[in-house]
């Protein structure tokens, strides 16, 4: 099983832990052994060591350490919000995010709908078990 | 009459140089207020009020018996009690979440702080059975969904009307005891009946009008398996 997602200048990674947990940053230079120069867009660029990362399938096209301007340009030419966002992981951490955020009369609403939910798919089984 | 002439002076006429020192001396302070003025318009005194006709204090009896040792006077404490701080996520159309007590679980509306500190609070009573009640703060979750309150007139209501009624001492005959007290059952005076449905009226119709409200009112909360208090956002 080769690997897919390499430390590269202009990998994608998400920080896993910490201080800026969470957050979508780009590999804009490796400093040693252990250590990356990161950047993202609202963020001061800053030293992260490899172990709080967590490499993502994107990539943007950069030079080693480029400006902030540039920064924001190339990601808007790679499109990695949407990318993003759309991906599973991606969506995985909205669903998770918004799970958190719910109020108890939001969680009161989801309980109705799931009841909803699984009466209908019990009269479908229902019906399915009733042909067979 | 027609209003004084001029209004009572606010400030005083002696700038503060620093805190208890004023700018100018007693003499000058004198001749600042027109003490002279006043005291020359009413020929070289000052105008007094008469004095008022004390009663007559009743004659004391000399007391039976003094303390051998001196009675020490506690210090003057004039704090005057003020309610609780309300906590700032609780406004009035909160629904609160009820902790303790025979409605616990019980999600309620909240209407106004009475003056002793504690939550004047509603159920309201069609939907969950809490009639308007006195509940404390620290037995309350506050969630953050609001209800519309402001059809609601909630200004009658104060710690007096929760008060219990005084019960008049009767004679006990022995043998009558225990019928006595069966004939009394306490029930709850019409007015307060009325009152209890004209602030649910308003809530009602405020409640109907949010999708499911009505039916988030009547459950109770609880909490489920890995729900961690904690980590809840309410």
């Amino acid at each position: 099983m080769p690997f897919k997602r390499f430390v590269e200048i202009g990998r994608v990674a998400l920080v896993n832990y910490g201080k800026e947990h969470g957050r979508l940053v780009v590999i804009v230079d490796v400093i040693d052994q252990n250590r990356a120069l990161v950047d993202a867009p609202d963020m001061v660029r800053s030293q992260v060591n490899f172990k709080r990362l967590s490499l993502t399938d994107l990539k943007v096209d950069i030079k080693r350490v480029p400006r902030k301007k540039e920064l924001i340009k190339a990601m808007e030419d790679a499109d990695v919000k949407n990318k993003w966002e759309k991906s599973s992981w991606g969506r995985k951490l909205i669903v998770k995010k918004t799970r958190a955020n719910l109020n108890d009369f939001d969680r009161f609403k989801l309980m109705l709908v799931k009841i909803k939910k699984a009466a209908v798919v019990r009269q479908e089984l229902a019906k399915l078990k009733k042909a067979a | 009459m027609a209003p004084k002439q001029r209004e009572a002076r606010k400030v005083s006429r002696n700038p503060e140089l620093v805190r208890g020192i004023g700018k100018y001396s007693r003499s000058k302070m004198y001749h600042k207020r027109g003490l002279w003025a006043i005291k020359a318009k009413n020929g070289g005194k000052l105008p007094l009020h008469e004095p008022k006709p004390k009663p007559q204090a009743p004659a004391q009896k000399p007391p039976k018996f003094y303390p051998a040792e001196d009675v020490k006077t506690p210090l003057v404490n004039k704090h005057k009690p003020k309610p609780t701080k309300l906590r700032a996520s609780i406004t009035p159309g909160t629904v609160l979440i009820l902790l303790a007590g025979r409605f616990k679980g019980k999600r309620v509306v909240f209407l106004k702080q009475l003056p002793s500190g504690l939550l004047l609070v509603s159920g309201p009573f069609k939907i969950n059975g809490v009639p308007l009640r006195r509940v404390n703060q620290s037995y309350v979750i506050a969630t953050s969904t609001k209800v519309d309150v402001s059809a609601c007139n909630v200004e009658k209501f104060d710690d007096k009307y929760f008060s219990k009624e005084v019960q008049k001492k009767k004679k006990k005959g022995e043998g009558e005891f225990f019928e006595a007290e069966k004939e009394e059952k306490k029930t709850l005076p019409q007015d307060k009946k009325d009152d209890q449905k004209t602030v649910d009226a308003a809530l009602i119709k405020a409640i109907e009008s949010v999708l499911d409200l009505k039916s988030y009112l009547g459950a109770r909360f609880s909490l489920k398996q890995g729900q961690k208090p904690h980590e809840l956002v309410f």
